[in-house]
């Protein structure tokens, strides 16, 4: 596009720095850059780069101990933001410049209709009537393609799901045509499919009214794809800035490198030799789970059937990925496994042994030998106890252990999973995301299971620390060779721990094979369209999107 | 856990008058009787509604009784009645609470139908009505309000547990084939601590108050022994002529709640991980 020289500059930010007040820590640091009409721009990092701080002092809404530097410049169209007093800047926000958050599930406030929250906006900076706020925002749910937009306006937040819900916030966030949009996060949420529908959607919808994207994420593979200038930001000050393919492919910057190289890509799981002795560990035949519908007033609300009817068998030693969507039923299939659901029909059995949970000496036992890494570090971990604690937990089910001996085995566990002995003493909230998963892992090992559950263990975590923690998680499996069902939507992660793949859909398996063949010669439609919407970078190029719309406009 | 969490007790300000006042409070409500310049039920009819004297410290009630005895003795009664209600209440509100949120079913349905039927009648009237069966005693009164309070506490509580019992961690606790017992004990009731210090810490007006207005209605401690709730009810008729007699209780009361909210509060930052750094 040669004509971005003569386009309008929106959004220029110079020297931006944010601190704390008092203290004067800087958590964004000198960052410039110019955002002009019509195109994107992404602030890529991990968590604690100050990629949030930077976008949210955009619109003035940093919180409290936190403030722009005096030396600061924001320019909207050339007006100075920082200087504005806060009822012009009010008049800017939602009008001139729109939001959308990371989290669909708490962006939208619940006890309004879909209908009240997409007026808001219009009805205060818009000033239209009642008829014709309506129908605007009937035409804006049937650009986004949602079904019976009449019903969709009197509905409530939590009757969409979450790839549903991003998509009414950027519905009404378009609605009032800003000049910039920031978008933090946007599809961090949701998983690969409808990341990328979300995406489209925002990029179509953008680029129809002509509005700048500001766009806040962790994943530098995901952003290279739609946005073709970067700036990638480590510890608050901007380390690379420039075109994403060049970023992508020459990237100067020490960090920046890393950040490639933990980019998710087709050839970075090595070869997996299969195993000559197969020795089924798990084995479930025609597994069939079903939610029982509410107890209502008259009668009940029909059930929900979660997993249709699902064989499976996991070998001792290897790790078998279950992948499919969110709502596929892969993570009840996992949690049916270790007990905390039970299937309505079907037979489950590990070591050739039925596997039933109840309250007998064996089922400790199976207990003890089955294990699951849960996807949230934030909540798997009690907070009130400390991290030895944690870990040790499970080891005071065992008789034969003391408490010198369970100790002994804590401090053996923590240097397996590479914690620092001295977080024995905390707890979880002093950890990084990281290290908490860490910690969760050492409890789901310490007992020495012979099978893991690990149920999206890394998609709460930043792109670096994934890759760290399923390596750690591969290092353990050599060692312990114990087996694993990996749970996950996540392709990338899954190419690096996985022998075999299954692939799920409605509660169905579609597909299963060893994990080359499924990555490289899928037979399924549906498992083409995951591996699509991965963008492992070996497959998909960048700025592709960017490059299909400058083709077309 | 307890002893740790105190292990480093970074103790505020407002931590540091909680103890005060509620060190304090106790401290007379133990020593009493030594620390009272006269008999509390003494009277003096020449001192009559007198206020503040070199005789009488704080002045005399309506009978000549001595208002500084009358408070310290008082204060025996009214800290006892209401430290012993709100445990009470608590201990059962807390027992019922997480059998209800955590067994569910069954015991949810029936606990929480005896705990609703008891939460639609006011606490007020409840107690009049356990007082009635129990006596107008000390014991009566803690007994009649103790049960009154605990359907809210049992509410408190049960919601609480409700929330916990789905988090990962209580599910982690059950992988690892932990009894439904230790996950209650270990992971589900330390997590209640917080909101169940803040009730408690309210409720500790509410008895004061409650069992003032029981005295009012005369089913209180039965006079002429002292407490702040029947001094506060008994000096009423003469707030035009010696307004000290009901103000002097009724700042106690005060004072107490403020110590007893602010200590309360402590407590709570003081079982909290997060706040130790």
């Amino acid at each position: 596009m040669a004509v971005a020289d003569e386009k309008e500059t929106i959004l220029s930010v110079e020297n931006l720095s944010v601190r704390i007040n008092r203290s004067g820590f800087t958590v964004v640091d000198d960052l410039s850059f110019a955002l002009p009409a019509g195109e994107m721009l992404a602030l890529v990092g991990e968590s604690g780069s100050g990629k949030t701080m930077a976008a949210r002092s955009v619109l003035g809404l940093l919180p409290p101990p936190f403030e722009v530097a005096p030396e600061s410049r924001i320019r909207l169209r050339g007006i100075d933001l920082t200087t504005l007093p806060p009822a012009k800047l009010r008049e800017i926000r939602g009008a001139e410049i729109g939001m959308v958050f990371q989290e669909p599930m708490v962006s939208l406030n619940p006890s309004m209709t879909i209908g009240q929250q997409m007026a808001e906006g219009l009805a205060l900076h818009r000033k239209l009537g009642k008829g014709e706020i309506r129908d605007r925002s009937l035409a804006m749910l049937e650009r986004i393609r949602i079904q019976d937009p009449q019903r969709c306006l009197a509905a409530y937040p939590h009757e969409f799901s979450g790839g549903m819900r991003q998509r009414i916030m950027l519905a009404s966030v378009m609605l009032l045509k800003p000049a910039l949009l920031i978008a933090d996060e946007p599809t961090t949420a949701l998983d690969t499919l409808i990341q990328r529908d979300v995406l489209d959607l925002m990029v179509e919808l953008t680029q129809e009214n002509n509005t700048s994207v500001l766009l806040i994420s962790h994943d530098l593979g995901m952003v290279s794809h739609y946005v073709r200038n970067v700036v990638v930001m480590h510890k608050g000050k901007a380390v690379e800035q420039g075109g994403s393919a060049e970023v992508l492919h020459a990237p100067k910057h020490d960090y920046t490198r890393r950040l490639v190289d933990a980019l998710p890509r087709r050839s970075a799981g090595g070869i997996r030799l299969a195993d000559t002795a197969v020795e089924p560990l798990i084995e479930l035949k025609d597994i069939v789970i079903d939610y029982p519908g509410r107890a209502k007033l008259f009668g009940k609300t029909a059930g929900k059937r979660a997993v249709h009817g699902v064989d499976l068998t996991v070998n001792r030693g290897e790790t078998l990925a279950l992948v499919g969507a969110s709502g596929s039923g892969k993570t009840t299939l996992g949690r049916a496994i270790v007990g905390l659901v039970t299937p309505s029909q079907g037979s489950m059995a590990f070591r050739g042994q039925p596997l039933a949970y109840d309250r007998a000496a064996t089922s400790r036992n199976l207990r003890q030998a089955i294990q699951i890494v849960f996807q949230d570090p934030y909540s798997s971990l009690d907070p009130r106890q400390r991290i030895a604690d944690i870990v040790g937990e499970p080891l005071k089910l065992d008789p034969g252990l003391d408490r010198a001996k369970r100790q002994e085995r804590v401090r053996e566990v923590f240097a397996e999973v590479g914690l620092a002995p001295e977080f024995a003493d905390r707890f979880p909230h002093q950890l990084s995301g990281g290290q908490r998963q860490r910690v969760a892992i050492a409890r789901a090992i310490v007992g020495r299971p012979a099978f893991v559950v690990a149920d999206e263990p890394v998609s709460a975590l930043d792109m670096t620390v994934q890759k760290q923690t399923l390596k750690l998680f591969r290092d353990l499996q050599a060692r312990y060779g114990f087996a694993c069902l990996f749970v996950s939507h996540d392709l990338g992660a899954v190419e690096q721990v996985a022998d075999r793949v299954a692939v799920m859909e409605n509660g169905r398996i579609v597909e299963i094979g060893a994990r080359d063949d499924v990555f490289d010669r899928p037979q399924q439609a549906y498992t083409r369209r995951l591996l699509d919407a991965a963008m492992l970078l070996d497959r998909s190029f960048a700025g592709e999107a960017a490059q299909r719309q400058a083709a077309g406009s | 856990m307890i002893a740790r969490a105190l292990r480093i007790p970074a103790i505020r300000f407002n931590g540091l008058i909680g103890i005060v006042v509620v060190g304090l409070l106790l401290f007379v409500a133990i020593f009493g009787p030594w620390l009272a310049p006269y008999d509390p039920l003494k009277l003096d009819l020449l001192a009559r509604l007198k206020g503040p004297s070199p005789d009488h410290l704080l002045g005399a009630d309506e009978f000549g009784r001595d208002i500084l005895s009358r408070l310290i003795y008082g204060a025996r009664t009214s800290a006892w009645i209401a430290f012993s209600t709100v445990i009470f209440a608590i201990v059962f509100g807390t027992i019922f609470g997480i059998l209800a949120g955590f067994l569910r079913g069954w015991t949810d349905r029936l606990l929480m139908m005896v705990n609703d039927a008891l939460l639609a009648f006011p606490g007020l009237l409840l107690a009049l009505g356990f007082m009635a069966v129990f006596g107008a005693s000390r014991n009566g009164i803690i007994v009649a309000l103790g049960i009154a309070y605990m359907p809210v506490a049992v509410r408190v509580v049960r919601g609480t547990v409700l929330s916990i019992r789905e988090r990962e961690y209580v599910e982690a606790s059950r992988v690892m084939g932990n009894s439904e017992i230790v996950t209650m004990l270990r992971h589900v009731l330390p997590n209640c601590v917080a909101p169940v210090m803040v009730l408690a810490t309210t409720m500790f007006g509410w008895v004061v108050l409650s069992e003032s207005a029981l005295s009012f209605l005369g089913l209180g401690v039965p006079p002429p022994a002292p407490s702040w709730g029947n001094m506060l009810s008994t000096g009423r008729p003469y707030i035009n002529q010696a307004p000290h007699i009901v103000i002097l209780p009724g700042l106690c009361i005060s004072i107490a709640l403020l110590g007893v909210n602010l200590l309360g509060d402590a407590v709570r930052d003081w079982l909290d991980p997060k706040m130790q750094d």
